[in-house]
């Protein structure tokens, strides 16, 4: 119990301490709105590519159409907060996206996942098409104008904490039984629905849980940047989820956060070269492939966890040889 | 009934772009079962190839068909040879991902260098603009044009897929690539020109779109390699007939929902109708169902 306690506190403690330092330092106004945006944008695609991991990562389940349950995200929590601009409204359209997300995920998930890979990549594709064709064609979303002047209530306590939370929900999502059977669902469907696991479940759980957070990710779009459209949500950007979840590692959700950090802070430099971005994202795509399809982590994590090593081996020597395998255990944990 | 028989010919030159489009895909989904999302990308670079050669060579429509299906052709080998063929034992996941970086790597090098402007193709000459009446319905020359070029291509691809050496080889790799091997069939030659075969079809196809909508831009390829992917997902993938059967049936629904005044939908409706086939019938109209083996 103890034991857990300190583990827990390794982990917390460097947390808390970064949410307080940036805290500090907004208030200070060092750091200023042009670098709390960029903070944003790495947070939203943190939760997007760790939610994108778990479907195409760790189920091996390729989506093509994660852009489209963000836009639900997006579009349900700015037509909630719009309606009641309070916490409480932000914090109901977040929920309510996420849910919706879900549904739909469901609604899709369920015909569609019965397809192998490259099917159901396409499906998910024109499943994220349609829904930015029907947000295209609604008036309560206001067409290709898009919807602006959202209630902005995503500060930097919010956007901190519902990043912390997903991964840490996804995370634990991953040691439960449950994950472990997305996991052999990845490893090899017949293995493993021959070992008992109800394989469609697990690929639609994945499925579900993965656009749950796409669509709170939205929300937090919505919320922070205050202005949405449809073509926000078009192919190019699931494609750009997708990058950082390969570039990350297909299996590794500290390589994913690493993978979020890193291009957002490549494409903040390339701001004034668009075309170039794109350029060097596509060829980074094709490059990564050919001599590092694994992407830079591989399925390895690091995790504040790495931190419990340094207090544990003094006295966990002697067992340290017996238990390699409970040790390998907690190097996985992410957070 | 003449509006509808207007209705089918507008689908039929719509549909006959979108056969030649999916043309290309199945045959490399047959042979190496890759979604080349490169493949729209291809197309757009044909639409650009015969651009310039219409206004900057002042060459003319044919001469700038046929230089667009030779660049193509090259690109499309140039692909495969660069991008795909160091994957060929790669997971399929990893071969995908790559289609996609390959496409966006066309899409922005194109933009890169004519600008993200719409451009609009050079005035063709007076005998390809005219039209005529035949029982109340007008059919534009360039229909004619279009539907003709694409059904002669057409019959080229069924007469080397059928009855030449080179044809065979691409059949048998597509049943089987290990035996096909073993029977002294250049595996990775053939594979080459089965990209080579779609990319000038899909080269083919650019030159007539540029002709028939009059406007290109460097991400044209993207909504058309799409709708004729799944065209070719509806006839069956991998299939010749299909790819035809698909891509006039694509063209057909997305003209009459524009007849309809729906225009703003037909997109949604034909992944729509993607989706309903590979809940139905994932391997298409014409295909076989095959089991899957451990």
């Amino acid at each position: 119990m103890k034991k857990g306690l300190v583990s827990f506190l390794v982990k917390a403690v460097p947390l808390l301490a970064a949410w307080a330092i940036v805290l500090v330092l907004i208030n200070a106004g060092i750091v200023t709105d042009y670098y709390l945006a960029t903070m944003a944008t790495i947070c939203i695609n943190i939760v997007l590519a760790v939610s994108l991991n778990l479907i195409t990562g760790f189920t091996g389940q390729f989506s093509l159409g994660h852009a489209g349950f963000m836009a639900i995200g997006a579009y349900t929590c700015a037509m909630v907060t719009m309606a009641e601009p309070s916490v409480l409204g932000f914090v109901g359209g977040l929920l309510g996206g996420g849910v919706l997300a879900a549904l739909v995920g469901l609604l899709v998930g369920l015909p569609t996942l019965r397809l192998r890979g490259d099917y159901l990549a396409i499906a998910t594709l024109g499943m994220a098409e349609i829904i930015r064709i029907i947000l295209l064609n609604q008036d309560a979303t206001n067409g290709a104008a898009g919807l602006s002047g959202i209630p902005a209530f995503l500060d930097w306590n919010w956007m901190f904490f519902l990043t912390v939370a997903t991964v840490w929900i996804i995370a634990n999502f991953l040691h439960s039984s449950q994950g472990r059977a997305c996991i052999s669902v990845r490893e090899d469907e017949i293995a493993a629905e021959s070992i008992g696991v109800h394989t469609v479940r697990s690929k639609v759980l994945a499925f579900m849980i993965g656009a749950f957070f796409a669509g709170i990710a939205g929300g937090m779009y919505a919320s922070y940047f205050y202005f949405i459209k449809p073509d926000l949500f078009g192919f190019l950007k699931s494609v750009d989820i997708l990058v950082i979840v390969v570039l990350g590692g297909l299996g590794s959700l500290s390589g994913s956060i690493i993978a979020a950090i890193l291009l957002a802070l490549i494409s903040t430099a390339l701001q004034p070269f668009p075309e170039l971005r794109m350029i060097i994202y596509s060829l980074a795509l094709v490059v990564i492939m050919i001599f590092r399809p694994q992407g830079l982590m591989g399925s390895r994590e690091v995790s504040l966890g790495v931190l419990n090593r340094f207090r544990r081996r003094e006295p966990a020597v002697a067992t340290a040889s017996a238990a390699p395998a409970i040790r390998r255990d907690d190097d996985e944990e992410v957070v | 009934m003449g509006e509808f028989a207007q209705q089918v010919i507008n689908g039929l030159s719509l549909g006959s772009i979108y056969a030649l489009i999916a043309l290309g895909y199945t045959m490399v989904y047959g042979i190496i079962q890759l979604i080349n999302f490169a493949h729209g990308d291809v197309y757009m670079v044909g639409a650009y190839v015969g651009y310039f050669s219409m206004t900057t060579l002042r060459l003319g429509f044919f001469e700038s068909l046929l230089i667009a299906m030779v660049i193509c052709m090259v690109l499309g080998v140039v692909i495969e040879r660069v991008a795909y063929k160091p994957l060929r034992n790669s997971t399929r996941i990893a071969v995908l991902i790559t289609a996609i970086g390959v496409s966006l790597l066309l899409e922005y090098t194109m933009m890169f260098f004519v600008g993200a402007a719409v451009r609009s193709y050079p005035p063709l000459p007076d005998y390809l603009t005219g039209s005529f009446q035949v029982g109340g319905v007008t059919v534009g020359n360039q229909q004619v044009l279009i539907i003709g070029v694409s059904l002669l291509l057409m019959a080229i691809l069924q007469l080397i897929v059928r009855r030449t050496r080179v044809g065979r080889a691409m059949r048998a790799v597509s049943q089987d690539a290990d035996a096909a091997r073993l029977m002294g069939i250049n595996v990775d030659n053939t594979i080459s020109f089965t990209f080579a075969l779609g990319s000038a079809l899909a080269g083919a196809a650019g030159v007539l779109v540029g002709v028939y909508y009059n406007s290109i831009n460097p991400l044209m390829g993207i909504l058309p390699g799409l709708k004729a992917f799944v065209a070719a997902v509806f006839g069956g993938i991998g299939l010749i007939p299909g790819a035809l059967i698909g891509g006039f049936f694509i063209g057909g629904v997305e003209t009459f929902v524009s007849a309809a005044g729906q225009s703003l939908y037909k997109d949604a409706v034909v992944f729509g109708i993607l989706i309903a086939i590979l809940i139905i019938k994932p391997t298409g109209l014409l295909g076989r169902n095959v089991k899957e083996k451990v």
